[in-house]
């Protein structure tokens, strides 16, 4: 049989998009798939065994428990879990997307000295381009009450000895005040490159008619600049949200250490265990499989139904286009 | 309406001398044109003025007041960019209205004074859409209804027709000189276009290189250009320069271009030779009769090519290995090949000093 042009034509983009199909597939669809499924059962510690030997093992049974135990208050730790989970979200949010901002146009803009401004960009990326595990190692030496550096220099501000915590990791709200600058450190530096990138696009006339209007620098960004940000904007608070919704590696890397709690650490004395990390500790550390995937799955439908709303108030094809500044 | 003065005004980017002492007065007013190729720093120097650039040397006077290191918002200027630069996140009637709203001025004072500005430029039917919603020439006018409403001091336009088409450019051109006239504002026009600039400015300043050739009066500049590059940039066609030197035999003066000797009256030739022996001749194609039987103190040529232009007709002319340039009437019939005459009248040439280029007469 003769494959005619047209044919072909249709065939090759599958042929060549065919090794990352598979990847995504193996790497998110089957276990998504497989955490819904798990998310109905009752896998835990006891039944584990069987069920690598035999995944249709009758020792694992079918059940809505998981999600009876979430909804209606069979787990008195969840609402607290919820708490912390969205002043996670909100704040870090916060700081990625609008204080990010605020760097964006003070550096891009307002900081007209070219080489500083780049200099203060690449210092923003470091935390970024710094190892996870080291960058949480140097937290941990930053905030040490006794040898590091985070309460000397505060004291240094003039801040006075009673204010300061005996332990940033331990004393709440300050653990909580630490997890969102961990997390805010690292993401802004992602709003920053969508924004600067889009302030150094946006046309000089019209920050000069602006300026020849009777604008002053602020009122440029809060006039001009801003307004023209919108979709940067819409893109990095889409974005960010999600990633902040599923992430907790650097909550882990922190707080994951000692105290008894297993792998989730001390971060549930802490205060600062988020929904992601509840349901990692849940199966790692207490080694109930099917309730933390339940718990996952949560996360995935309040994650799904969010990019749905994103999509429906951005538009979906405007959110995939490339960063724009709408002239 | 103020006078502005420029002194010894010079702008450097770097090693880059955008603009090198500049001196310039625009009178309370006046329409001033700013004319030049391109990089030759007319926008630089209207940016100075409206306040984006500082200048590197040199002050900018408003009246008699000092303005060199005000910002632009204090400066009550009016400006048009070549690309319009209207919010595009604005209406029609917020872009109008902005530099109202920076001024905190009341929202009824405002809603009068845009609408008055809208109707003035006829554009009062499309203060809700978007700049995206308009057209070229549309876009133009609200781009100046921005820079009238706040009734500026000084109004600088920044090429502001040369995105629109030819026949609403020629349009626009007669639009601007009434408004401007009307409005008694001063204007300070950027333009590299010689018509523009001839049709419209009361005076031009031709700038090349970041230096002043010279500013004057349209005719003036038409009639006696002050050096080469001016006599070469206004007129189209272009003037024609023939290069050669000026030689005395037996008491009379000729024009010697190696090809063919031009007799000149014995005053030029006296003044001329005073100055410099290399000169370069210069004659306007619409300056020149053509015939076509041999006449004294006629330069020989043969037809290259005619290009009709409908009223008129652009000869072109070979002398041995020299273009010359004519206009005619069309009523000749000329083709190519053909000998041909050029007569010229001695009082519309121009003698320029080889070495520098200024004119001699």
């Amino acid at each position: 049989m003769r494959i005619t042009r047209a044919v072909m034509k249709k065939i090759i983009p599958w042929l060549f998009l065919t090794p990352v199909i598979i990847f995504i597939i193996l790497s998110w669809v089957a276990p998504v798939a497989l955490t819904l499924y798990l998310g109905f059962t009752d896998l835990s510690i006891k039944n584990f065994l069987a069920f690598i030997r035999d995944f249709f093992t009758p020792e694992v049974h079918i059940t809505l428990e998981n999600f009876e135990k979430i909804f209606f208050g069979g787990d008195p730790y969840l609402p607290e879990v919820l708490k912390i989970t969205i002043i996670y979200v909100v704040s870090v949010l916060a700081i990625n997307a609008f204080y990010s901002l605020i760097l964006s146009i003070s550096i891009a803009y307002f900081l007209k000295h070219d080489y500083l401004s780049l200099f203060l960009r690449v210092s923003w990326l470091l935390p970024r381009i710094t190892p996870g595990v080291i960058y949480a190692l140097m937290w941990n030496w930053f905030i040490d009450p006794r040898y590091g550096m985070l309460n000397t220099l505060l004291s240094l501000a003039g801040i006075p000895k009673e204010m300061l915590p005996q332990s940033w990791l331990l004393d709440k709200p300050y653990s909580q005040i630490l997890m969102i600058m961990v997390n805010g450190y690292i993401g802004a530096s992602f709003g920053m490159i969508v924004y600067t990138a889009a302030i150094k696009s946006i046309p000089p006339d019209l920050i000069n008619a602006a300026l020849v209007d009777g604008a002053n620098e602020f009122q440029v960004a809060r006039h001009i600049i801003i307004p023209l940000l919108k979709w940067p904007i819409f893109f990095v608070v889409a974005w960010q949200t999600l990633s902040l919704l599923a992430s907790y590696e650097q909550i882990l890397l922190i707080w994951g250490a000692g105290g008894g709690g297993g792998y989730a650490g001390i971060a549930r004395a802490a205060g600062v265990m988020v929904w992601a990390l509840y349901s990692y500790s849940k199966a790692f550390s207490e080694y109930q499989y099917g309730y933390a995937s339940a718990i996952s799955v949560v996360l995935v439908v309040v994650g799904i139904a969010l990019i749905l709303i994103y999509f429906k108030l951005f538009g979906f094809s405007r959110l995939m286009a490339p960063s724009k500044v709408e002239v | 309406m103020v006078k502005v003065v420029l002194k010894e005004v010079s702008k450097y980017f770097g090693k880059v001398r955008a603009v090198d002492n500049l001196n310039l007065e625009i009178k309370d007013g006046e329409f001033v044109a700013l004319l030049g190729p391109s990089g030759c720093g007319k926008t630089t120097t209207l940016l100075m003025i409206a306040g984006i650039y500082k200048p590197t040397k040199g002050r900018i006077y408003f009246d008699n007041e000092d303005i060199t290191d005000l910002p632009p918002k204090d400066r009550n200027i009016g400006m048009v960019f070549q690309s319009y630069a209207l919010y595009p996140h604005m209406t029609v009637y917020n872009n109008i209205a902005f530099p109202l709203k920076l001024k905190k001025t009341p929202k009824h004072v405002i809603h009068e004074k845009v609408v008055k500005v809208a109707r003035l430029l006829r554009i009062d039917n499309l203060l809700d859409r978007k700049p995206s919603q308009l057209s070229g020439g549309q876009q133009q006018r609200v781009a100046l209804a921005r820079a009238l409403v706040k009734e500026p001091d000084v109004l600088l336009l920044d090429e502001p027709l040369s995105n629109l088409d030819a026949k609403l450019r020629i349009y626009m051109r007669a639009e601007l000189k009434r408004l401007q006239k009307e409005l008694k504002v001063t204007t300070i026009y950027v333009t590299h276009d010689q018509v523009e600039a001839m049709s419209m400015a009361d005076r031009i300043a031709v700038m090349n290189q970041g230096k002043l050739q010279q500013y004057a009066e349209p005719n003036i500049l038409y009639d006696k250009p002050a050096n080469i590059f001016v006599a070469g940039f206004i007129g189209n066609p272009p003037m024609n320069f023939i290069e050669g030197s000026i030689m005395e035999v037996n008491g009379e003066y000729y024009f010697d271009s190696g090809v063919f000797k031009l007799k000149i009256h014995r005053s030029l030739g006296e003044m001329i030779s005073s100055k410099t022996e290399e000169a370069i001749l210069g004659f306007r194609p619409e300056h020149i009769k053509l015939v076509t039987t041999k006449a004294p103190n006629a330069i020989k040529g043969i037809v290259y090519v005619v290009e009709p232009l409908g009223r008129d007709m652009v000869v072109n002319i070979k002398v041995n290995d020299t273009i010359i340039k004519a206009l005619a009437s069309p009523e000749i019939q000329l083709t190519p090949g053909q000998q041909i005459y050029i007569i010229l009248d001695e009082r519309k040439i121009h003698f320029f000093n080889k070495s520098t280029g200024e004119a001699i007469v």
